[in-house]
């Protein structure tokens, strides 16, 4: 198992390095100067000649990517240009909010999802399978952005239940700073208004990233579910006697979540992504908008830095679902 | 590719009402790009000031934007550009993609691990940010969103077709190919390129869907296709100023999104059951 997962470490740095290597590439061979775009037109060339030497954007690209390689080796992802803070202390800043938000997206997907599924592969063909098939269908297609559009405009516009967007409003000062989660650091200072009013800030974009994750889930559980269904020991845990929700829940629900966890991950995943446009529909201050104004700015040392973040963070998911995965089924061992 | 492939196609896709509602949307899809010119009420492009923000009507049947600009005969010339950017991504992708994954599987060795490495990194990392970072980085526009997706895409198709090509390449009758004295590209474009199709177009079924919401996505952001084209992502951005009171601007081209992506699915769906034959044993 050590062996196992000293060989993943190895590789999950090689492939941050490659994503590293992409991007830093991907972004310099172009024309567009990011310099002359935060300046605008009229900049005096003496002061976009000093600002192009502080980021060393005068040097040959191959020369910036060894200065990079070297900063980086020492925990150094640079300074970003539109900000002028740290781009590491930029990505500790953002990263909490799109934990919290990725987190309660993919708490509720696999709720929902789980839910959905059993009932569809327990009541096989009903109305109730139908239904449930034909949402999954719609939330995988459904665009996120559109989707989230769709809930502003039926909750916070026509109806006025929930809040617009953002992690609080404007004139409530957010908790004191320890996990950097609103809602984790509301409760933990015993600001229990904060909280709730937290809480209903992150209904809809954590409802709204749900969708796919929900959807991903309900199918592979179900097919999963069907096949277990199938097998000896319901059968004889059924003739045992015992009643259908604990064959259900106990024997089979246990043995189909295997699959589902890789799907899980996935799913985490694949919430990353989709909170870059959740969190620019709700305003939401994470790590999202921070590298999709980046891109938009060109700000290279953000769009670096928050590349290999992500993939890093996506990286680490990976590892964790093929860890659970040991775990759950001692049949598997990693050499 | 054997005769009545696409009879047994068709037969598939009919006999199960999902895919077939997928086909019709795609067709009508198709059929609204080619006919957009000839329908279409206005100008997709040009501004009518006293016209701007007008709730459908019979003029405007799906309203006007905030430059007064017909949304229908924008949706209309949308589907142009969704079908455009899926089409040559696919090509693009599908093509490289399958001559690399082909290529490295049957001749293996270094090339080949260090093409597998690559794809490696690639899908390690989620697809749409690398879109993004490529995207920004060539400068927003809706032909470097098909150089960027296009990118982020081939690893799919190299990943299918090698595995094909690994397999294929034990094979007997490719063995016999050889000892009858066929050269390597031979065997390759004419035994191994065939058997390894369906796969592939599976495969490119698949991701029709995922092309069209990725491309939308980036326009939405900001970093694809720029205004004024009448891209349904970039539609969906400039209605979200007007979502309280004009609805309409936003709300229209994002379920011409919905139900593009929609059509793909249900009709990829619909085609792996038909050409993926684990499946088929399954059911």
């Amino acid at each position: 198992m050590i062996a196992y997962l000293v060989r993943r470490l190895a590789w999950m740095v090689f492939v941050l390095m490659g994503v590293m290597t992409l991007v830093f590439f991907v972004s310099r061979v172009i024309p567009a100067d990011p310099i002359a775009a935060m300046l605008g037109g009229q900049a005096p060339p003496e002061l976009v000649e000093k600002l192009k030497a502080k980021w060393d954007l005068d040097k040959p690209v191959i020369q910036q990517y060894i200065i990079y390689l070297y900063r980086l080796s020492q925990g150094d992802l640079g300074i970003s240009i539109a900000s002028g803070r740290p781009v590491m202390a930029d990505l500790l800043h953002y990263f909490p909010a799109t934990f919290e938000l990725a987190t309660a997206g993919t708490i509720l997907s696999i709720f929902f999802g789980i839910l959905l599924g059993v009932i569809s592969a327990v009541k096989r063909g009903s109305f109730i399978d139908h239904v449930a098939r034909v949402s999954a269908l719609l939330g995988v297609s459904m665009p996120v952005f559109w989707s989230g559009l769709l809930m502003l405009l039926l909750f916070y516009y026509t109806l006025g239940w929930l809040p617009g967007g953002g992690q609080l409003p404007y004139y409530m000062s957010p908790p004191p700073r320890i996990t950097g989660l609103v809602t984790i650091d509301s409760l933990i200072s015993g600001q229990f208004s904060v909280f709730v009013v937290a809480l209903k800030h992150l209904v809809l974009p954590s409802l709204v990233l749900s969708f796919f994750g929900t959807a991903a889930i309900s199918r592979i559980t179900r097919s999963s579910m069907l096949d277990v269904l199938r097998e000896e020991y319901v059968t004889t845990a059924r003739s045992k006697g015992l009643s259908e929700g604990k064959v259900v829940m106990r024997h089979a629900l246990k043995n189909a979540l295997l699959p589902v966890i890789t799907v899980i991950g996935i799913t985490y995943g694949r919430l990353l992504e989709g909170s870059v446009i959740t969190e620019t529909v709700f305003s939401w201050p994470g790590l999202g908008r921070y590298a999709t104004n980046a891109f938009l700015a060109l700000d290279f040392p953000a769009v670096v830095g928050s590349s290999m973040f992500i993939a890093l963070l996506y990286a680490v998911i990976n590892l964790i679902v093929d860890i659970s995965y040991a775990y759950l089924n001692p049949k598997i061992r990693y050499h | 590719m054997r005769r009545g492939f696409l009879w047994e196609l068709w037969r598939a896709i009919k006999s199960t009402p999902l895919s077939l509602a997928g086909l019709f949307i795609i067709l009508a899809l198709i059929i609204t790009a080619i006919v957009a010119p000839y329908v279409a009420p206005y100008d997709p492009i040009a501004t009518a000031p006293l016209e701007r923000l007008k709730p459908p009507s019979r003029a405007h049947p799906l309203g006007t934007d905030q430059l007064g600009r017909d949304i229908l005969s924008r949706l209309l010339f949308g589907a142009q550009i969704s079908l455009r950017i899926a089409g040559i991504v696919a090509l693009l992708a599908g093509v490289s993609g399958t001559i690399i994954g082909l290529l490295c599987g049957y001749f293996g060795g270094i090339v080949d691990d260090l093409l597998m490495r690559i794809t490696d990194i690639f899908m390690a990392f989620p697809q749409l940010i690398l879109a993004m970072a490529i995207s920004s980085a060539l400068g927003p526009s809706l032909e470097n969103v098909i150089i960027a997706i296009s990118i982020t895409e081939w690893t799919v198709f190299a990943r299918v077709a090698r595995s094909r090509a690994v397999a294929i390449r034990e094979e007997t009758y490719v063995e016999a190919a050889r000892a009858v004295g066929a050269g390597r590209w031979r065997i390759l474009f004419r035994h191994v390129l065939p058997l390894s199709l369906s796969p592939i177009i599976v495969q490119l079924s698949l991701e029709m869907g995922g092309i069209i919401r990725t491309a939308a996505s980036l326009g939405f952001l900001g970093l694809g296709a720029q205004p004024p084209t009448p891209e349904w992502g970039v539609m969906v951005t400039d209605g979200r100023r007007y979502l309280p009171g004009q609805w309409w601007v936003s709300t229209f081209p994002g379920l011409a999104i919905f139900f593009t992506v929609l059509g793909f699915n249900l009709l990829g769906d619909g085609i792996r059951d038909v050409l993926d034959p684990r499946l088929r044993r399954g059911r």
